[in-house]
């Protein structure tokens, strides 16, 4: 461990007031994130407070307007077409990052990195509009009305690919390499050398990086907005149009009363203890092998 | 190194201050009026260095609501102001249409306000029920708040809780794009905003009513029966920059801004 090798230079005054320094933008990420926390819950409370945390889960409706704010649905069809966009991403993520890292020639693989960084520089809104003129009346060709799951989970594992495959190519490029060459030197052939070896010690990277994506795809609005039909219906099927919970916030916060406002917060509740449960999971899960 | 940074680090404080000195005004609200809106505000902008204004859509709704709040000088509605909203102050700056818009090969000849009603309460499965060819209906219906949405209910008469839409979106573009995209689809959308995209892109109809073309000229002319004033609000008398930007948004000098969106100049 770095810190316990290191201890003697604890005691040096210098040591000391550097990290000092260097706790305050630690602090800050912290408290940015309870800062956030906060706010929400109490932007929340008025609506929990006067129709409690059951109503917005048992109601059967989306009508604010008459006093039904069933979110259940787009509860659903966020973790719906989240999940399925990492489903598809993952296999697609890991497979480039180990394609780069263990079988490319080095200028090919500097161009594929490359291209993975580009992608994850798109803004979402891009991705939108490209799924809104392609995508969709892609889907639709096949069964209308296009806007759908289905449209949305694609564009969606489009867009936490290259999370994923960079955080893939982060992880492998870090087994050490002499784990690696002894491997091949008792004979194993590369693809064992990856599923045997080297997988197993990039879990912990891989599996931060999908927590990662699985996040993003739970926070995307814009993208999801355009191409997911936004009907607030349970997804039943992967061509039924639905509507996110962050879609609906990005829809009626403009116009919003007072009181719908709270209620949109609760949502925006709900997605904070939804990301935090996932990261929770994904921390415990991702402690893998590590000399 | 270090005078080179010093220097890059004054220039940057300098651009940076540069734009301390200008006048901001924020207009926000309906979607069909905003393309209109900031093609005015860019004129508006040419020749009075050091006022920028900055055009949000979001909805009629919201305009009136971020004006209230003190969020926006301006509001744009495509609408009438509401009986709650009279504490408000309106200025019509163009006339616009509402018509029904299919994708570009859906035939269909027209559609009466029954057979309207029909197919936003899910009763109208398919296209050959009303005259058009063997295809599923897409409805394509406005998310709430929005001025586009309201009037379509009020005139066809549709109880907005009983509309069985299939995609709900945002904004005209996004409408038009979605109808456009699938071929059963039919939505409403601004007449101006369908006729530029169609004259730009085609692959859209507009759908007569009544045995009127859905055209600008039929908006101008008074003969489209479901017209709509845009209008400009604001929650109390504007002062300087935003009194002269509203006049100007109502002159003679705008007109041609607001026929190449395909709208009517609203003529007092």
């Amino acid at each position: 461990m770095i810190s316990s090798a290191l201890s003697a230079s604890r005691r040096s005054a210098r040591d000391r007031r550097f990290r000092r320094l260097l706790a305050i933008p630690a602090a800050l990420a912290g408290i940015a994130v309870l800062g956030i926390a906060a706010f929400v819950i109490a932007e929340a409370s008025p609506a929990l407070r006067s129709i409690g945390l059951w109503a917005p889960l048992a109601d059967a409706q989306w009508q604010p307007a008459s006093g039904a704010f069933g979110m259940a649905p787009m509860l659903a069809a966020t973790l719906v077409i989240a999940l399925g966009a990492l489903l598809l991403a993952a296999p697609l993520g890991v497979g480039a990052a180990a394609f780069a890292r263990m079988w490319a020639p080095r200028p090919l693989a500097r161009v594929l990195r490359g291209a993975q960084i580009l992608l994850a520089g798109l803004p979402s809104v891009v991705f939108g509009a490209w799924g809104l003129v392609v995508v969709v009346p892609a889907v639709a060709a096949w069964q209308p009305p296009g806007a759908s799951v289905l449209a949305a989970t694609l564009v969606l594992a489009l867009m936490i690919l290259p999370t994923i495959a960079l955080a893939a190519d982060a992880a492998i490029a870090g087994v050490p390499g002499d784990l690696v060459q002894g491997a091949a030197a008792l004979g194993l052939r590369r693809g064992a050398v990856l599923r045997h070896v080297v997988l197993p010690m990039a879990r912990r990277g891989i599996g931060a990086g999908l927590v990662l994506a699985l996040g993003r795809a739970v926070g995307e609005t814009m993208a999801v907005l355009m191409v997911a039909g936004n009907v607030v219906q349970w997804p039943t099927s992967v061509f039924a149009p639905v509507r996110t919970l962050t879609a609906n916030i990005a829809l009626e916060m403009g116009y919003a009363s007072e009181a719908h406002r709270s209620v949109l917060f609760v949502g925006g509740l709900l997605l904070l203890a939804m990301v935090a449960a996932l990261t929770l999971v994904g921390h415990r899960r991702g402690r893998g092998i590590h000399a | 190194m270090t005078l080179r940074s010093l220097i890059g680090g004054i220039a940057l404080l300098a651009v940076g201050c540069g734009s301390h000195a200008s006048t901001r005004i924020t207009v926000t609200g309906s979607s069909t009026v905003a393309p209109l809106f900031a093609e005015i505000a860019k004129r508006f902008e040419e020749g009075r260095p050091g006022v920028r204004v900055d055009v949000q859509t979001g909805g009629s709704t919201r305009g009136a609501a971020d004006v209230r709040r003190g969020t926006a000088s301006l509001g744009m509605m495509s609408r009438g102001l509401l009986a709650s909203e009279s504490d408000l102050l309106s200025w019509p700056i163009a006339l616009d249409g509402l018509c029904l818009i299919v994708h570009g090969d859906n035939d269909v000849p027209s559609l009466s306000a029954d057979q309207v009603r029909a197919i936003y309460r899910g009763e109208i499965e398919s296209w050959d029920e009303v005259g058009g060819p063997d295809l599923p209906v897409v409805v394509v219906h406005k998310a709430e708040g929005r001025a586009t949405l309201e009037l379509f209910l009020r005139f066809f008469e549709i109880d907005g809780a009983l509309v069985v839409p299939d995609v709900v979106v945002g904004d005209n573009e996004q409408g038009i794009k979605t109808v456009a995209g699938s071929p059963g689809a039919v939505g409403y959308v601004s007449i101006g905003a369908a006729s530029h995209y169609a004259e730009q892109r085609g692959g859209l109809r507009l759908l007569p009513f009544g045995g009127v073309p859905a055209t600008t000229r039929a908006v101008e002319s008074g003969r489209w029966p479901l017209s709509r004033e845009l209008i400009v609000v604001a929650a109390r008398d504007p002062e300087g920059p935003v009194r002269s930007l509203v006049e100007f948004a109502r002159s003679e000098e705008v007109h041609d801004l607001v026929r190449a969106l395909s709208f009517a100049p609203f003529r007092p």
